[in-house]
């Protein structure tokens, strides 16, 4: 057992401010202990928002010394030692209290992607045939336990605030995941180069380091659709095939 | 800023609310409550959806193993009779029989839908969805992603949701049902945010609200699991059923202590992983049950055979029911065979004898139970055994419902979901939960709506709305008394207490203690208090909500002690063997005028005559 | 909260940009420098991967025998500055070196999660960035010139006796530093998301077409360690025009193996 001191960022009327609280860790625990511990002794109004505890909702999401992570699942002894441990809300969306965010913009923005539109069944009771090695592309993508972790590191809309004119990553994903779903008919190149903005991405891949769900977001989905945009969009080429293939 | 403790207070009480008219009020947003929310809409009436946490995040992605329903895509010897006669066999004959009919018959159809609606379920070879084996279903039942199905059913009917005419509260909790005369007219809540109250009037609601695994220490539910919906509806006068009857799952993390309890999806063992004790004995062979040893193996390598889809082959008894499998582990361990940390090894990673890519063959049937381990316990699952132990999981019990539209017995409150009782009797099979959600959601939804399609709204009196204000605020006023108590402390102790003397093994003197102790923590939860202000609070939420894990927590206690048998997930040490009397009747709680607790033993339903022949044929 | 470098991290975030900064900025002054040396770039059978395809040149490997009369006096002429553009824009509108040029040359992020010294932002959707999506063009001549560099490769498996002019089968040291450098641009190219995409990635039923799927299978297995394939070709290359050159000045020998 040992005593660790965390800084955790405390709303207050003027703002926030970073606010000290030692407790005592013992094996095995996570961040998260550590907060609900404090919160049950020093703070019991330190709003934190969490539900699993086991890193399946992707509800604690938030910086851990300046590392967008889950909470539930970053392990206190991964931590340096001797050293405090700062936990802030993640920077990429307005502070309701304390560690809690808005996130709100996020299902919106998703609200606006074309929902899934299957072709017509294959079988005459209504039923598709899928393989598995198609949907295995497709499955990836739906790990994705919308902690947003992805959109808050992403620095578009970290630092550039560009939340109304690129989707972020996470949409990125989801966008990928209805466009190479083997069942679906819906297009949504238009979209993604326009309205969710695909050509603001940089490809720095910040969001696939943090993703805890291992989901290689930049290489197998925003790529993969930009590359889907350029077909459409940005290759002379491809045009006249099209034209021609007609 | 200056800011008093008595301007602080003074806009802390503002008891004014924000007013909301619906048709359907849905409690709850896991699948149960999306899945009726969805029906409610199509059915063309105005719907609104209560979620307490942010939409998405319910304790439904929580789910692993798979959902249970008929397709006959594995093995065409499956069917609604055999899906049927397992969970009746399951739930010990104690369930609602129309609840086990409907479900049985419906379930291949709500997972065909879930298809339809963006779902992508790992396939069989002929591009079908793929079924995995499960225990307590003779044949390979389970529709399955992985051992992640509750994320993609949740976020496929999320999804789906969101382009429906729905109207979504998220973040928002509901402290009391509002009612007019007999009839459920609304319900009273306020948002997480701020703080500021919010009453929704509804022709009819819908409880969707869950389980209740937080009012135990080691529990595999998230932590909103407070049994707050079965609360809900109790103090608005429904009946509950079958509260006795809690599921313990075999298989739940024991190291490290921060996530003792954190589900190990039975799918392990449906993969071929075994249960051995210290010596390295698989004790499940020790302990056959009756029922189950026509369709039981005796023999390790046709166990094995049995999970690599052998037809022929009979199950291993790791596949028995989890209360029993729960029951046996109990044993090990307390007769002193146990692993280290007082649990039994589960081990997986032996396969390797049998197939050569055993590693990769487990990533990626398992991926997150390898993910769970590797990044919370450090064990590399593929090579090393597991450690496990029983953890609180699902209640089978919870508000007694009409099996066909999911009416309460309250006039327009319906219930769907783990809160609703019925289906799966005194015992719940893997997988049956994640069909009971689409089967049932649906139909309440349905059937809500054709409810409130008939009625008028109702009205509520502002002295009712007034008395739940005083009450939800009251925390904040308790702040400096002399006996304020920390709600945190008060709800780890009920969990405690609970976990002690109404767990996996219960005896009368202990349930009489837990009574006592429950009413002792009934008066300290009216103690609770809370500091800081109305805005995102969790002490402040966490005072309220002991109301419902007190209620729920007398509720268990009250009903186990009442039937004096061991049957399914209840089992009593004083009472070790099935009663004839007990088998017949049905434990319920209701709400008296005075507002006491009462336990009544009522009937079970007359099973209808065709349905028991099923039973008979297939034994 | 804000400001350039600004950031929670305690780690040495900066310690990755920098090294790439680095690396990339040898390569840069290295190439730049070989490039307009215009000599030394071939001995025996070998040709410095700068200098190939030798289009117009004055070693035996030039296609249309010595510098054109056309060429303008003005401009400095080296065979490298025909061909090098090509390889060149590859990897600079690579979708890996893309992310990495923008963060240790840009600071755009400077690192995940610290703040960067500029407010305003386009990205690739506006000019000139938007010209990145051009990347696939310049696969189409990545893929035919590791064609020419693998013929490099075999050719350096033929040494002319220098008394009769015949051709006999050897491998050199120098054979297989070419050989190797082919192999590296090999999997870098190959395991291009653009390929990835156009050889397959873009179909959504792939089991419908098993030879499309294999080579989906393969790039994607490629495109997993592109990063590593990046910076191991990139050093290849370098160290094969080194090896060519020092071998050519005489400061090295190259040992024959058999």
């Amino acid at each position: 057992m040992a005593k660790v001191v965390f800084n955790i960022w405390r709303t207050n009327p003027s703002g926030g401010e970073f606010r000290a609280y030692e407790t005592d860790i013992t094996e095995g625990m996570v961040v998260l202990d550590a907060v609900h511990q404090i919160q049950a002794e020093h703070a019991n109004d330190l709003a934190v928002r969490w539900n699993c505890k086991a890193g399946k909702c992707g509800s604690c999401s938030a910086e851990i010394n300046g590392h967008p992570k889950l909470m539930c699942m970053t392990r206190m002894s991964d931590m340096p030692e001797g050293k405090p441990v700062s936990i802030q809300p993640m920077k990429a969306f307005p502070v309701i209290k304390d560690l809690v965010t808005d996130v709100s913009v996020n299902y919106r923005v998703k609200k606006s992607i074309k929902k899934f539109k299957p072709r017509s069944p294959d079988a005459p009771d209504g039923t598709w045939r899928m393989a598995q090695v198609d949907i295995d592309r497709v499955q990836e993508f739906r790990k994705c336990i919308e902690c947003f972790l992805c959109q808050d590191v992403c620095h578009v809309l970290r630092e550039h605030a560009l939340h109304d004119k690129f989707a972020g990553p996470r949409h990125m994903v989801y966008n990928a995941a209805l466009e190479m779903h083997p069942l679906d008919i819906e297009d949504r190149t238009g979209d993604l180069k326009n309205a969710h903005g695909i050509g603001f991405c940089n490809i720095t891949k910040c969001c696939t380091t943090v993703c805890p769900e291992n989901i290689h977001i930049t290489d197998n989905a925003i790529i993969p659709l930009k590359e889907r945009v350029a077909d459409k969009f940005y290759d002379p080429l491809m045009k006249l095939f099209r034209i021609f293939s007609k | 800023m200056f800011y008093g403790y008595l301007d602080r207070l003074e806009d802390i009480l503002m008891a004014s609310y924000e007013t909301y008219h619906h048709d359907v009020l849905v409690i709850g947003s896991g699948g149960a409550g999306l899945r009726a929310a969805i029906e409610a809409s199509v059915a063309g009436v105005s719907v609104a959806v209560i979620c307490r946490s942010l939409l998405g995040k319910a304790h439904t992605v929580m789910a692993e193993g798979g959902v249970a329903a008929a397709l006959a895509n594995v093995d065409d010897r499956d069917s609604w009779k055999v899906h049927f006669t397992d969970t009746m066999r399951g739930g010990q004959y104690l369930n609602n029989w129309r609840m086990a009919e409907l479900h049985a018959k419906e379930a291949p159809d709500r997972v065909r839908e879930l298809e339809a609606w963006g779902a992508v379920f790992d396939r069989t070879d002929d591009g079908k969805i793929l079924q995995r084996n499960f225990g307590g279903h003779k044949y390979p039942r389970l529709a399955h992603v992985g051992d992640r199905t509750g994320l993609e059913l949740i976020r496929t009917l999320q999804d789906y949701a969101i382009h429906q005419k729905i109207d979504v509260y998220q973040e928002h909790t509901i402290v009391s049902l509002l009612k007019e005369g007999e009839k459920v007219v609304g319900a009273f809540g306020y948002d997480r945010e701020k703080g500021l109250f919010k009453v929704f009037h509804a022709k009819a609601v819908i409880m969707a609200t869950g389980g209740m695994g937080k009012i135990y220490k080691i529990s595999s539910n998230s932590g909103d699991c407070t049994g707050g919906g079965i609360s809900l509806a109790y103090h608005a006068g429904a009946e509950l059923i079958d509260m006795e009857f809690v599921q313990f799952h075999p298989t739940g993390m024991v190291w490290p202590p921060s996530v003792r309890g954190l589900l190990i999806t039975e799918g392990v063992r449906g993969e071929g992983g075994v249960l051995r004790n210290k010596q390295g004995r698989r004790f499940m062979f020790d302990d056959i049950p009756e029922l189950y040893k026509g369709q039981t193996s005796t023999d390790e390598e046709e166990g094995w055979r049995y999970t690599q889809g052998d037809k022929n082959a009979k199950r291993p008894p790791e596949l028995l029911t989890r209360d029993h499998v729960a029951r046996c582990i109990t044993r090990e361990i307390k007769e002193g065979r146990g692993s280290p940390h007082g649990g039994v090894y589960l081990d997986i990673a032996w396969i390797k004898e049998k197939i050569s890519n055993a590693s990769e063959h487990i990533k990626r049937k398992l991926p997150s139970m390898y993910h769970q381990f590797k990044e919370l316990a450090g064990v590399d699952i593929t090579k090393e055994p597991m450690e496990v132990g029983p953890t609180t999981h699902y209640i089978m019990g919870g508000v007694r419902v009409d099996a066909d539209t999911q009416m309460t017995t309250v006039p327009g409150l319906f219930a769907a979901g783990e809160c609703a009782a019925g289906l799966h009797g005194a015992n719940r099979l893997g997988g049956n939960s994640l069909s009971d959600l689409l089967v049932f959601g649906k139909r309440a939804g349905e059937h809500a709506a054709v409810y409130a399609k008939g009625t008028k709204a109702g009205s509520v009196d502002d002295k009712q709305l007034e008395e739940i204000a005083t009450w939800v605020l009251s925390p904040f006023e308790r702040e400096s008394t002399p006996t304020a108590e920390n709600p945190f402390q008060v709800q780890s102790d009920l969990q405690e207490e609970m976990q002690k003397l109404v767990g996996i093994v219960r005896v009368e003197s202990e349930l009489n203690e837990a009574i006592e102790k429950i009413k002792a923590f009934r008066e300290r939860a009216g103690h609770a208090a809370c500091g800081g202000n109305r805005g995102f609070n969790p002490g402040w939420h966490t005072a309220i909500e002991l109301k419902h894990m007190v209620t729920v927590a007398e509720a268990i206690a009250l009903a186990a002690r009442e039937r004096k048998e061991s049957r399914g997930g209840h089992f009593r040490e004083d009472y070790p063997g099935k009663s004839e009397v007990f088998a017949k009747i049905n434990v319920s709680i209701q709400k008296d005028a005075a507002g006491n607790m009462v336990v009544k033993q009522v009937p079970k339903l007359k099973i209808r005559e065709d349905l028991q022949q099923i039973i008979d044929e297939m034994k | 909260m804000s400001g350039f470098g600004n950031t929670s991290r305690n780690d040495i975030w900066w310690v990755r940009p920098l090294l790439v900064f680095l690396g990339l900025s040898s390569f840069i002054v290295y190439a730049t420098w070989a490039a307009l040396q215009g000599e030394h770039y071939a001995i025996g059978p070998y040709l410095s991967p700068f200098y190939s395809p030798e289009i117009f040149g004055s070693s035996p490997h030039s296609w249309f025998g010595p510098k054109p009369s056309w060429w303008p006096m003005v401009l400095p002429f080296s065979p490298a500055m025909l061909i090098l553009w090509a390889p060149g824009g590859m990897r600079f509108t690579c979708y890996y070196y893309r992310g990495a040029y923008y963060k240790s040359f840009w600071a755009d992020p400077p690192a995940c999660a610290v703040s960067e010294p500029r407010k305003t932002y386009l990205g690739e959707n506006s000019f000139p960035l938007i010209m990145q999506n051009i990347h696939r063009y310049f696969l189409y001549l990545a893929v035919i010139f590791v064609f020419f560099l693998a013929h490099d490769a075999w050719k350096a498996m033929w040494f002319a006796d220098p008394l009769t002019g015949e051709q006999t089968f050897g491998v050199g040291v120098g054979t297989l530093v070419l050989t190797l450098n082919a192999t590296l641009l090999g999997g870098y190219t190959f395991g291009c998301h653009s390929f990835r995409h156009l050889i397959g990635g873009f179909k959504d039923r792939l089991s419908k077409s098993p030879v499309q799927r294999k080579l989906y299978n393969c790039a994607s297995c490629l495109n997993r360690r592109h990063m590593n394939w990046a910076w191991f070709s990139l050093f290849g290359v370098m160290f094969a025009d080194l090896y060519v050159r020092l071998c050519s000045m005489g400061i090295w020998t190259d040992w024959r193996i058999f």
